[in-house]
């Protein structure tokens, strides 16, 4: 009977209907807007407001940057120009010429551009060295992607980094390298003869012994054999977007190192180790950066042994790397707890010893989860690198401050400023998105 | 039966204390602890000789001599005859006043932005993610050099709000006016002949912490109440009174009237002048945190899982209900802590005033009086100090909450 009235049934339908199309207002544009711009009263009045609120500023930015003022020699060149236009007001149209005219000021300082009678063009040495910076990171920041050969050249990078900006006889760097290689044998000699931990002490104080004390006469000797050397540039020259880089490069790769020693040193049982770690980084990370500049600027000296003076440059870049050491510290500490107990007990079943377990297993994975730490360390780092316009020295900020009370340019606000702001966008905003995809990559859960 | 024997007992040699691993430890440290102190002793040594050297033997004695110098700016009575540590104190309230201003305005444009982040209105989270990228990716001082450069240009010199008709007005019924010099904001001033002004402002804020303590007792009588039997009283009217009744009556007591600000010749006289250096460094301050906040906001949400909000939902609680017994609460386990380092670094960097000129603990006690007195090495270790305190403070009021709140786990 039912079996009948199923069939029979006219008003019953036999055969599958076909698909339809979703309704128009559901997919598409249309769909699209209704779900994420239109979805309620209170939604698109929040979109109506934002969209006028994005047209306002458009109207009034671009007229303002597409400003025909590339060539203008000075400000009152710049209003000229916009006058002839017909425009006029405070907001009439940017003055590029500011930055047409100062551009390689900012980027580079006053590295010897080859303006001055009998010097020569020496900014190629800054851009090598920052181009074989991003071959000498490759093998560390995309390991997969790279030849692993390539960490060589990471290894010989930072002896050839300072060659190339500050130039010099080419012999300081190759002996400043060769103290390593002198360490490793006197411990390689006295491990074999005498045990490790003393193979170790022997190692250590020989290379010390080296850069002391055999370094500089041995770099005077083969300088005077084989003069092979770049032109010595004094750091006084240094500036611009070139001294921030170099600040916070050598700043995060000097702190690494010392970040790793104090970090294990908190994470240490030996209790007076562990309070002098504990100490140094939380005074670090308890004062401002500007206050360590001004000690750098003013009280280094004093630390030091009566008569020892070295350039403000050096001296900014130990206060950065202990500054930025203390945060590393802090950053690696968070990779070492991050690491399950299990890879510890592991390491210590398998027999290793401390040192052994370090190197081989906590280190290799602890670091490996603080890249995104270090790199955004490094971003912070980098923007801080702009307080040292307040103790003098003229990156990008110190520098546009001349610029300002330049004759011709007084007035300018947000060319010059927006010019810094760009570039300074542009490093970190690449970095901190290098960094969220390395979050993306470790991520191994879903 | 069985005998034992004790272990022989080995005796001490010197070579166990490196290679016994029960006095290996105690040998490092004392090497560490030595090689520590020579350190510091060869630092001191050398400073100290140094010091001798330049004719600069510490001291604190110039902390009791007249500054000689004006601050614009000040929360405590300050005149130039006044010691160098009066100043210090004017800076170190500066800071402290920046530091409030900035957390205060940070933290609320920080949870806004936050929230409007994860909007489900396309064009309004992309407009917050512009600022957010913007606003972290440029160094504080730049913000700071820009919004200080911004008000000074755009804003109206006090002069073109004189005249019959002036360029610019004041605005709310004209008690504040924003000029180039800063803003000019009405204050409130006690107008009693019994008590001192100061006084009368310490009972005020007295009166106030008690009537919160009381709102909250208030509270915690309607949980209990709402425990017992279910019903939860209304309260809101009452916590209303406990907390505006008191000070109003006390503002009338006190004769309590509002002082505007008053165009008087070439500037303004009266109300309470917020300086240009200080509006900069506030808002630019606040902004740039705010960035940073947004992004805590917006991770301590997404870290509730979905879970949670559905299982809320399943035992039918409402949207809102939602939102403040079951997400919330859990977010702010992970908000807080990030969000109080983030006061810290607001904190810290608005020692950056000394680029703007405000008078800070950086600029008082670091700027003027250390090249006044030329004693970096007094003045550069006494500021440090006092920014030592701040953060040391707050990281242990951060550790203690975070001890409370922490989930205990096995």
């Amino acid at each position: 009977m039912a079996d009948q009235t199923s069939t029979t049934a006219s008003y019953v339908r036999t055969e599958m209907l076909p698909q339809k199309a979703p309704p128009a207002n559901a997919v598409g544009l249309v769909g699209w807007m209704r779900a994420n711009l239109f979805s309620n009263w209170f939604n698109s009045l929040l979109t109506i407001l934002s969209l006028y609120f994005v047209y306002d500023i458009l109207v009034f930015l671009i007229p303002w940057i597409l400003s025909p003022t590339w060539n203008a020699g000075s400000l009152n060149e710049c209003r000229e120009i916009l006058h002839e236009l017909g425009r006029s007001g405070h907001f009439a149209g940017a003055c590029w010429g500011v930055i047409n005219e100062r551009w390689e000021q900012l980027l580079f300082g006053f590295y010897p551009n080859g303006a001055e009678e009998g010097a020569s063009d020496l900014r190629w040495r800054p851009v090598l060295s920052f181009v074989l910076l991003a071959v000498a990171l490759a093998p560390i920041l995309f390991a997969d992607r790279v030849p692993s050969k390539l960490i060589w050249f990471t290894a010989i990078f930072p002896f050839l980094f300072p060659w190339l900006l500050w130039g010099g006889t080419i012999w300081t760097p190759v002996f400043a390298a060769a103290g390593f290689v002198v360490g490793y044998f006197a411990f390689k000699a006295t491990a074999a003869a005498a045990g490790e931990l003393l193979g170790m002490i022997v190692g250590v104080v020989a290379a010390i012994v080296w850069w002391l004390f055999l370094m500089g006469p041995l770099t005077d000797v083969f300088a005077s054999i084989l003069a092979i050397g770049l032109e010595p540039v004094i750091s006084r020259d240094f500036g611009g977007f070139m001294l921030s880089i170099t600040i916070g490069v050598v700043a995060i790769s000097m702190s690494l190192p010392i970040g790793v020693v104090l970090a294990l040193g908190r994470q240490s049982d030996l209790l007076i180790v562990k309070a002098i770690c504990v100490g140094f980084i939380e005074f670090i990370r308890g004062v401002p950066l500007i206050t360590l500049l001004f000690v750098a600027s003013t009280l280094l000296n004093i630390f030091l042994p009566p008569g020892t003076n070295f350039d403000i440059i050096l001296r900014v870049m130990i206060m950065a790397t202990l500054f930025s050491a203390a945060y590393m510290a802090e950053t690696i500490r968070g990779g070492l707890a991050a690491l399950p107990k299990g890879q510890y007990e592991g390491a210590d079943s398998l027999g290793l010893d401390y040192w052994q377990a370090q190197r081989l297993i906590i280190m290799p994975q602890a670091l490996k989860i603080s890249i995104p730490g270090i790199v955004s360390n490094f971003i912070g780092l980098f923007k801080d690198t702009v307080l040292v316009s307040v103790i003098g020295l003229l990156d990008p900020l110190g520098l546009s401050q001349g610029i300002r009370s330049d004759a011709n340019w007084n007035g300018i606000v947000w060319e010059i400023y927006g010019f810094i702001a760009l570039l300074f966008f542009v490093f970190c905003f690449g970095m901190s998105r290098y960094s969220m995809y390395l979050e993306r990559k470790l991520k191994t859960t879903h | 039966m069985t005998t034992m024997t004790d272990p022989p007992r080995e005796s001490f040699r010197l070579s166990m204390l490196l290679y016994d691993t029960r006095y290996r430890s105690m040998t490092i440290q004392v090497v560490a602890l030595i090689f520590f102190l020579l350190a510091i002793g060869w630092l001191v040594n050398n400073t100290l000789i140094n010091l001798a050297t330049l004719g600069k033997e510490p001291s604190f004695r110039f902390l009791s001599q007249p500054a000689g110098y004006d601050i614009n700016q000040m929360l405590i009575e300050y005149n130039n005859q006044m010691t160098h540590f009066r100043a210090a104190m004017v800076g170190l309230l500066n800071t402290l006043l920046v530091a409030l201003l900035g957390c205060v305005t940070a933290t609320v444009l920080g949870v806004i932005i936050g929230v409007l982040r994860l909007s489900n209105n396309w064009i309004v989270s992309r407009i917050m993610s512009v600022y957010v990228e913007m606003f972290r990716n440029v160094p504080v001082l730049l913000w700071i050099l820009l919004v200080f450069a911004v008000v000074i240009e755009s804003l109206p010199a006090p002069r073109a709000f004189r005249g019959e008709n002036p360029e610019a007005s004041m605005f709310l019924f004209d008690s504040v006016a924003f000029t180039n010099r800063g803003f000019y904001i009405p204050s409130i001033e006690f107008a009693s002949p019994i008590i001192s002004s100061g006084t009368s402002w310490i009972i005020v804020i007295a009166v106030l912490v008690a009537s919160i303590i009381g709102m909250r007792a208030v509270r915690k009588r309607a949980n209990k109440t709402q425990e017992a039997t279910g019903e939860r009283p209304t309260t809101w009217y009452l916590q209303l009174a406990i907390l505006f009744v008191p000070f109003i009556v006390l503002m009338f007591v006190f004769g309590a009237q509002l002082n505007y600000p008053e165009l008087k010749g070439f500037n303004f006289k009266g109300g309470i002048h917020m300086r240009n250096s200080l509006i900069a460094l506030w808002l630019a301050l606040s902004l740039y945190t705010a960035a940073f906040i947004a992004e805590i906001v917006r991770a301590g949400i997404l870290a509730i899982s979905k879970g949670q909000s559905e299982a809320a939902g399943a035992l039918g609680l409402r949207p809102n209900r939602i939102m403040s017994l079951v997400v919330l609460p859990q977010a702010l386990r992970v908000i807080i802590p990030p969000l109080i380092s983030n006061w810290l670094n607001l904190t810290k960097n608005s020692s950056l005033a000394i680029a703007v000129g405000y008078m800070d603990i950086t600029g008082t006690l670091m700027g003027i009086t250390l090249n006044q007195t030329g004693r970096e090495l007094e003045t550069l270790l006494l500021g440090m100090l006092i920014y030592l305190i701040i953060s040391l403070t707050i990281s242990a009021i951060m550790n203690w909450y975070n001890n409370s709140v922490k989930l205990v786990e096995r």
